[in-house]
This record gives C-alpha cells, sequence and structure tokens, in this order.
C-alpha cells in the first residue's frame, strides 16, 4: 500500500496548500497563498492533530512513509515541500 | 451535605482480574495484563498490544439472547453489575426499585457490535448505501448506548433514575459521581453505578493509530503501558466495565452493609483548550482536584494516596504531574501515587470506574497498587509514582482523577467512612 | 434553598427553521420540514422521509478549521449554542469560566463521520482512517467543541437516555446551578441521516414506511405507524436567577420548575409504564398539582401502543380531554437527543406568547380521549407547561416550566 513508487509525483505548493485545506481548513485572518509558504504551521494556526491528519494524507497522496513527528509546528509549508520533494 | 454515600457493592470485570479478588491480586502483585492483539489481527496496525479480558459471557450467565443482543462492553457492565449486587448483599427483590437507579458510563458505547454490523451491511466498506437486509433486530440498540444503561437496570430491577453518561475518558468517574449526586438529593436511595467500554476493534485502533496516542512498542506487549516512565511512548488500549452499589449511609449502617469506602468529594471540569491535546500546566484538573477535595471537606494534606490517570502518553504524564503540584502543593512530593493502567491499560470510559473499584480495594487492604514497568522515570514527572512493587500503606482517604478528550477533567475522593467520623 | 433556575436564551436548529424567528413562525403557520431524504439516495430503503435542516452552508456560519473536524450534527450543535448565547446576550469571555459548563444529549454521535471512516478502514486500511475519527463520531463530542468554542471550563458532561436526552441534561444543568455554578448551556442537536444510521434506526422498528410527508408521522392517529427522524434540536442557556440578575439578564423565558424522570420496568415483567411516574415526580416537584399545568408537549411516539401510554398516562393525571396537548415535532420528525430539548424551547416560546403551536396532519383517534390541538394554533393563558419525552429501552422524562411572571 505504501510501498516507495518511481512513479511518486513531485509536489506543487498549490498540492500543500490544498491539503491543508481540505484536512484542517483556514484558520480566520489567515490567507492561504504563496506568502504563507515561509509561515510556520504554528502561526498558521494548526495544531498537532491538524498536522497529524495532514501528514497521513501527504503520506497516501505521494507514497512516503514519514516520521510520527515529520511535520512540527514550528516547520513552514516549504520545509514539507523540500522534505517530501526529496524522497 | 446531609446525605452521605458509601460503596457498599463492587463487581469488576478487568484484563487478569475478573472479579474483584482476582483484580486486585492482579494490582498487588503489580502484574501487567498486556499482549498482543487476539480480538482481532493487528498486523495492518500501528499499535498492536492491548489488554484484553479472557471473557465468556455463557461461563457468567448470560443466556444466549443476551449474548446475541448485547455489545461486549454491554455484557461486561451487566457482568459487572451482577457481581456489585451479590458483594453488597441487598435482597433486591425487596428493594423499591422505584427508589433504585443506574448509571453507566461509556466513552465509545457499542463500538464493536457497530463495527461488526457494518462490516456486513456495507460488504466489508465496498457499499455506502448500506444494505439493511443484513442488519440485525438489535442494531438500535447498537447506535444508541443508553441501551447499556437499561440492561443494567433490567439485570437488577431498577425503575428509578437509568442513565448512560459519556464524557469520553472521564465516564466512568462522572458516571458515578452522577449516582452519587442522584442519592444526595433525594431523587434515589441505591444506585447501581459504573461504566463499561470494549474499544479492542479496528476502527478505535485505527484511529487511535491516526494520532499516535497508542504504543508502537510491538515488540514488548506486557512491558508496553509505562506510565511516567520516561521511555513511555503511548498508552495500550484495554476493555472493561466496573459497577458499583451506593447507598446513602445511614440507610447501609441500618441493614448491616458491609462498607468499602464513602465517596466524599466529586468535580469535574473542562479544559476549554482542545478536542485531543493537555496544556502542559494541568490548572482544570487541579481546579477539578481541589472543588472535589472542597465538597470532601478535606485539606491536599488528608489526601494518603492519589490514582493517578496516568495513560502513559507523553502529553498526559506530564499535565498530570503539573496538577498535582498545583493542587496538592508540597503535599504532592509526599504522596504515593500510581497508576494502574500500566498493568490493565486504558479501558476509556470503563477505567474510571475500575479505579474507583481500585481505590476503594485500597482502603480497605491498605495497601497502594504499584506503577508497574516504571524503571527509569522521566525527570519531569518528578513525584512518588510507587514503581514496580505495591506499597503497604495506611490508605484512609484516595484522590482518583481521570482526564479525556474533549477536554473533561474528573476528580473524585474517597475516604474511610469511619474515619470521617472520628 | 433551591436555586431558582431559568432559561435566559436558546438556540435552534430544526429542519422547519434554523434560528427561533424563522423556527417559531413555521411552527405557527404548521409548516413542515419533513420531505424525501436528501443527504443520500434511500430510494431502496423501505422509509424515505426526513426532517433535514434544508438550506443549512456549514461554512456560512462556522470557522473553515472546524469544518474537517466535526460531523454535520456537531455543526448545527455549534450554531445552536452560538445563537443560543447570543440570545442572552451572554459573552462567555466576559465571566468566571469555571462558572460556566455545557451539558448536551447525544444518541449516536457524529454517525455519518463514522461512517466514511468506517468505509475507508475497511476499504482501503488502517492508515487511511482520519485523526478526526478519535473524536468527532463521539457522545461527547458537541459538549468538547462547544465548550472549546466558548471557553467553558465549568462541569460539563454528556447524557445519553436515546429520546429523553434532551430533558435529562436540563436537568443536569439545573443540578449543577444548584451546586453553584452559575451557567450551564445545555439541551440537545443530532441526527444521523446518513445511510448507516439510517439501517441502524430503522432495526428499532418504529419508522414509518409511509412516503407522502402528510401521512407519515401522526400521534394519537388511528392511522399512526411510526415517525419520521429528523436532525437537529436546541441547545439552551440556564442560569441561576439570582446570578442572572445580577448581570441584569432580565427574567428569561421561564423556570426549570420541575422534573421527574422513571424507568419502565423489565420487558415481559408485566409491570405498569413508569410514564405515569415520571410526570407525577415532575408536577411535584414544581411544587404543582395537575390543574395548574395549562399545555402538555407530548412524547408522540406514533407507535400505537406506545400512543396509548401517553394517552392514559395524560388523562389520568389531568383527566379526559381537560388539558390541551401538541406534538409540535410532527412538523420536525424526531430529532432523538434534540427532540425534548426542542420542544422545552418551544414550550418557552409557547409560555412567552400565549400560544400553543399546533400538531399537524393528525387526526385524533377520539379513544384517546385528549385535547390535541391540530391544525392551527390555539391561543391560551399559558402559565406552565409540561413536556414529556421518552427513549427507547424504559426511559421516561418529564419537565415542568413556569412563566417568569407566575411564582
Amino acid at each position: 500500500m505504501s510501498q516507495e513508487s518511481t512513479a511518486t509525483p513531485r509536489m506543487t505548493a498549490e498540492d500543500l496548500l490544498g491539503i491543508l485545506r481540505t484536512c484542517a481548513g483556514v484558520a480566520d485572518d489567515i490567507v492561504l497563498d504563496d506568502k504563507a509558504l515561509d509561515t510556520d504551521f504554528g502561526s498558521l494556526g494548526y495544531d498537532s492533530i491538524a498536522l497529524l491528519e495532514v501528514t497521513a494524507n501527504l503520506e497516501r497522496t505521494f507514497h512516503v512513509d514519514l516520521d510520527d513527528d515529520a511535520i512540527k509546528a514550528s516547520d513552514t509549508p516549504r520545509d514539507v515541500i523540500s522534505m517530501i520533494n526529496s524522497r | 451535605m446531609n446525605r452521605r454515600v458509601v460503596i457498599t457493592g463492587i463487581g469488576v470485570m478487568a484484563p487478569g482480574g475478573i472479579g474483584t479478588k482476582e483484580f486486585w491480586e492482579l494490582l498487588s502483585d503489580g502484574r501487567t495484563a498486556t499482549r498482543r492483539i487476539s480480538l482481532f489481527d493487528p498486523a495492518q496496525f500501528r499499535s498492536q498490544v492491548a489488554a484484553e479480558i479472557d471473557f465468556a459471557p455463557e461461563e457468567h450467565g448470560l443466556t444466549a439472547r443476551e449474548v446475541r443482543r448485547m455489545d461486549r462492553a454491554a455484557q461486561l457492565a451487566v457482568v459487572a453489575a451482577r457481581q456489585a449486587l451479590e458483594d453488597s448483599g441487598i435482597d433486591f427483590d425487596r428493594m423499591n426499585p422505584h427508589r433504585t437507579g443506574v448509571t453507566i458510563g461509556s466513552a465509545v458505547g457499542a463500538t464493536m457490535g457497530l463495527e461488526e454490523e457494518y462490516r456486513v451491511v456495507s460488504d466489508d466498506g465496498r457499499e455506502w448505501l448500506v444494505d439493511h437486509r443484513y442488519s440485525v433486530p438489535h442494531l438500535y440498540g447498537y447506535l444508541v448506548p443508553s441501551s447499556f444503561a437499561a440492561e443494567v437496570a433490567w439485570a437488577v430491577g431498577a425503575e428509578g433514575p437509568v442513565a448512560l453518561v459519556s464524557a469520553g475518558c472521564t465516564s466512568g468517574i462522572d458516571s458515578v459521581g452522577h449516582a452519587v449526586e442522584l442519592i444526595r438529593e433525594g431523587s434515589a436511595d441505591v444506585m447501581v453505578a459504573g461504566a463499561a467500554d470494549a474499544p479492542i476493534s479496528p476502527i478505535t485502533a485505527a484511529c487511535f493509530d491516526a494520532i499516535k496516542a497508542t504504543t508502537p512498542r510491538n515488540d514488548d506487549p506486557e512491558h508496553a503501558s509505562r506510565p511516567f516512565d520516561d521511555s513511555r511512548n503511548g498508552f495500550v488500549l484495554g476493555e472493561g466495565a466496573a459497577v458499583l452499589v451506593l447507598e446513602e449511609l445511614t440507610a447501609a449502617r441500618r441493614r448491616g452493609a458491609h462498607i468499602r469506602a464513602e465517596i466524599a468529594g466529586y468535580a469535574t471540569r473542562s479544559n476549554a483548550f482542545h478536542m485531543t491535546g493537555l496544556r502542559p500546566d494541568g490548572k482544570e484538573m487541579a481546579e477539578a482536584i481541589r472543588a472535589a477535595l472542597d465538597e470532601a471537606r478535606l485539606d491536599a494534606g488528608d489526601v494518603d494516596y492519589v490514582n493517578a490517570h496516568g495513560s502513559g502518553t507523553k502529553q498526559n504524564d506530564r499535565h498530570e504531574t503539573a496538577a498535582f503540584k498545583r493542587s496538592l502543593g508540597a503535599h504532592a512530593y509526599e504522596v504515593p501515587i500510581s497508576s494502574i493502567k500500566s498493568m490493565i491499560g486504558h479501558s476509556l470510559g470503563a477505567i474510571g470506574s475500575i479505579e474507583i473499584a481500585a481505590s476503594a480495594l485500597a482502603i480497605e487492604n491498605d495497601l497502594v497498587p504499584p506503577t508497574a514497568n516504571l524503571r527509569h522515570p522521566d525527570p519531569e514527572c518528578d513525584l512518588d509514582y510507587v514503581p514496580i512493587t505495591a506499597r503497604e500503606w495506611r490508605t484512609e482517604t484516595v484522590l482518583t482523577v481521570g482526564s479525556g478528550f474533549g477536554g473533561f477533567q474528573s476528580a473524585m475522593v474517597l475516604t474511610n467512612p469511619d474515619r470521617r467520623d472520628r | 434553598m433551591n436555586t431558582s433556575v431559568i432559561v435566559t436564551g436558546f438556540g435552534v436548529t430544526a429542519p422547519n427553521g434554523l434560528g427561533t424567528r424563522d423556527y417559531w413562525s413555521a411552527t405557527l403557520a404548521g409548516r413542515s420540514g419533513i420531505d424525501r431524504v436528501s443527504r443520500f439516495d434511500a430510494g431502496r430503503y423501505p422509509s424515505r422521509l426526513a426532517g433535514e435542516v434544508s438550506g443549512f452552508a456549514a461554512a456560512d456560519h462556522l470557522p473553515s478549521r472546524l469544518l474537517p473536524q466535526t460531523d454535520h450534527m456537531t455543526r448545527l450543535a455549534l450554531v445552536a449554542a452560538e445563537l443560543a448565547l447570543a440570545d442572552a446576550n451572554v459573552s462567555p469571555g466576559d465571566a468566571d469560566s469555571y462558572g460556566m459548563g455545557v451539558v448536551t444529549a447525544s444518541s449516536a454521535g457524529g454517525f455519518e463521520f463514522g461512517q466514511r471512516e468506517l468505509q475507508n478502514l475497511w476499504r482501503h486500511g488502517s492508515r487511511h482512517v482520519s485523526a478526526y475519527q478519535s473524536f468527532a463520531w463521539f457522545y461527547a463530542v458537541n459538549t468538547g467543541q462547544i465548550s472549546i468554542r466558548h471557553g467553558m471550563r465549568g462541569p460539563s458532561g454528556v447524557v445519553v437516555t436515546d429520546q429523553a436526552g434532551g430533558l435529562d441534561t436540563v436537568a443536569q444543568a439545573r443540578r449543577l446551578i444548584r451546586k453553584g455554578t452559575d451557567l450551564v448551556l445545555a439541551g440537545g442537536v443530532d441526527g444521523s441521516i446518513c445511510p448507516w444510521g439510517w439501517v441502524a434506526q430503522m432495526a428499532g422498528g418504529r419508522l414509518s414506511r409511509c412516503d407522502d410527508p402528510g401521512r407519515a408521522y401522526l400521534p394519537f392517529d388511528a392511522r399512526a405507524a411510526g415517525h419520521v427522524p429528523g436532525e437537529g434540536g436546541a441547545i439552551l442557556v440556564l442560569e441561576d436567577a439570582e446570578a442572572a440578575a445580577r448581570r441584569g439578564a432580565g427574567p428569561g423565558y421561564g423556570e426549570i420548575a420541575g422534573y421527574g424522570t422513571a424507568f419502565d420496568p423489565r420487558p415481559g415483567s408485566g409491570g405498569a409504564p413508569a410514564l405515569p411516574r415520571a410526570m407525577e415526580l415532575a408536577v411535584r416537584d414544581a411544587g404543582l398539582s395537575p390543574g395548574d399545568i395549562d399545555v402538555v408537549f407530548a412524547d408522540g411516539a406514533a407507535v400505537p401502543a406506545l400512543d396509548r401510554i401517553e394517552a392514559d398516562a395524560i388523562t389520568a393525571m389531568f383527566g379526559a380531554g381537560r388539558v390541551p396537548v401538541t406534538v409540535p415535532k410532527t412538523m420536525t420528525g424526531r430529532l432523538y437527543a434534540g427532540g425534548a430539548a426542542l420542544d422545552l424551547a418551544t414550550a418557552l416560546l409557547c409560555l412567552r406568547d400565549g400560544v400553543i403551536p399546533p400538531t399537524i396532519n393528525v387526526t385524533p383517534e377520539a379513544a384517546y380521549g385528549l385535547d390535541l390541538v391540530t391544525r392551527r394554533p390555539r391561543t391560551a393563558p399559558v402559565r406552565t407547561a409540561l413536556i414529556v419525552a421518552r427513549g427507547e429501552g424504559g426511559f421516561n422524562s418529564a419537565m415542568v416550566v413556569r412563566r417568569p411572571d407566575d411564582e
């Protein structure tokens, strides 16, 4: 189910922002656009359970295995994009 | 508070401990009942460990129809209720059924039965429009878990106030607290109160996997539940039930009942913070503890033993340590504290009632059960968590606490009633 | 020394109206919210009608962050709670947060959310189950989410007593207030209108199989043949009357004057139904006698044997035809844990306006001996109302509310 596939798609910023919107919504007063890519998840209003939901979705969508704490509140969306695409 | 409420009967269905005697022996010996899951094939799950009961309902007097009709949790509740009744020595045929009530706590109700039936009607998830022609007549009783309280009421012949209480993992404390209140206010004279959960099912395992709440220590199931230990990495799912017979003190004395303990105080608060998360300061649990002690008219220094929530997750055990320090002050460092979840796992809503039973038994036996598997304490959990071995200890007042999803924080104070009369 | 507990506000999410104003005008006009199930294709099932809260777009009412983690019925509950606080003019941030609690009734939790995750598990595997499943479906979800959203840290809880829960939570809230909590949000908002919930409800054997919304749910009618399920309910703000006065809240809608609950004898034991006892306890608890009750909001099961029990209980207490009886849930369907809470809110509106809402579509079976208010609302001086609720398994509860100026 989660075997590494050679056809693993590369993740774009829009992919990640879309997953964030679907899995965790968008906090009031936050605009989830390119400018948000360098803001940490905590500041974007995401808590640990939201990040777990996002992590699980990334694992399924991009066929990767991530550690339990792969995405921390102090990480930014850009950190996650480079982490996924470096796999 | 004029009407005082005492425990006069205890029934327990716990992993490794069917019945009060076996249950207390397990705790006194510090043995663990955690193992690789056998109720379903756990191979695909992150956490494959649980504390299961070897339970054959027919051996406990349930009829074939009762077994078919009731979810496993309801079966455990009914068996525990019958034990409690027998233990109380009350002749229920001579009770006034109108003055006898039931409260049962459960966090997840008939989740096991529901999942089994879901698999059938959905053809293992293939159909969204599930097929009613494959459903069973008792499915409504699984849908709405007040059926558990109804089953217990039928089993004991109660016709007074009857309810299921479901405040996540504090349900077992809140159910008993609710019952105590009903006796105090005069709505009932006898309450059969407790809790039951049987959540060791694929869907429960999957949802706790998803939030990494359960331990992945699959290579060492017997030592997987490690509250307050530095190496702890999640709780171990458990199952079980405990049911108590509660009576008003003077009535209990009048009939010469064996009084196991008095329930002197109870309080619950919400953290209003997060459905699963806890703030590290433990403020709301501390507030619940203080309120429960107030109701019992006792001081922090009166507490002889604390039965901790001690689930063994990283965040809980620190949250709780902070709550003890905040509410008990310097006494927090002196009082023995332990988590029996180290031995019997975390049975969600049921555990609160099981821990009340353990607290009453601690008072009766002057013995503090240990925290098993606590070999290398987390430096941030720097209280006396009674590692490995039970401790003989004069125990007249016990504080038992719980913390649950939804933000619930509950505390209950039990005492030796003779002490309060002195 | 029993504190007077009053209702200072409530929020309604009902199939025939979102918000009190829409609901009450629809209810007085006899407008029903019962129609064909729209949320899934019910064509294959023997029961195909429901009371859905139509036109409810959660995103218009709730923060986006809450949507992925909530079942439909929790969204309705969050809206009802917010409306209730606004109606009572309470901003929880202003007050002592330990002085405010939440007690809600539940029947099946977030069952639609649960069905989706069961499907993810069994169709795709355990790693496809949502992290939110750990709390989104369980019975305590509404209490938890409401307490978090409004920062209420006082004593809270959840009661499950099938369809009697709406009253039992209000009784529990009154208990908490009498013990010292100033304000408690209580009531129920519920609903399991998804295929899995539908099949489980059908198993109870009480769903109507009629396809005509005007004939499907007919309590106390010779044609009664089960009920239509619905979704929604009400959340009420209960306060210590003195605490409410201190904050200048006014007298509110009415006082929770009495409550009683009683459980039926074991099936097959031949014992008498407990409903009369619950009603007597409630009236006595209010310090009233039956003659003081001006209207009865009946449970209205629309199952002949259950209608008979309720009609007998009413006529035994009041005499045949001696008290107006109504079942406004004929316009919403039965809302499970939300139904009795909505009836309570409706009774308070009835006290406020002196008008009894009708029981629609029903031709009363004369043998029941009830003065059923049918077709159109009836104007009457209403000082007290008795609300009756029953849950499957043997739960019976009753509550008396009294106008604020009728001490």
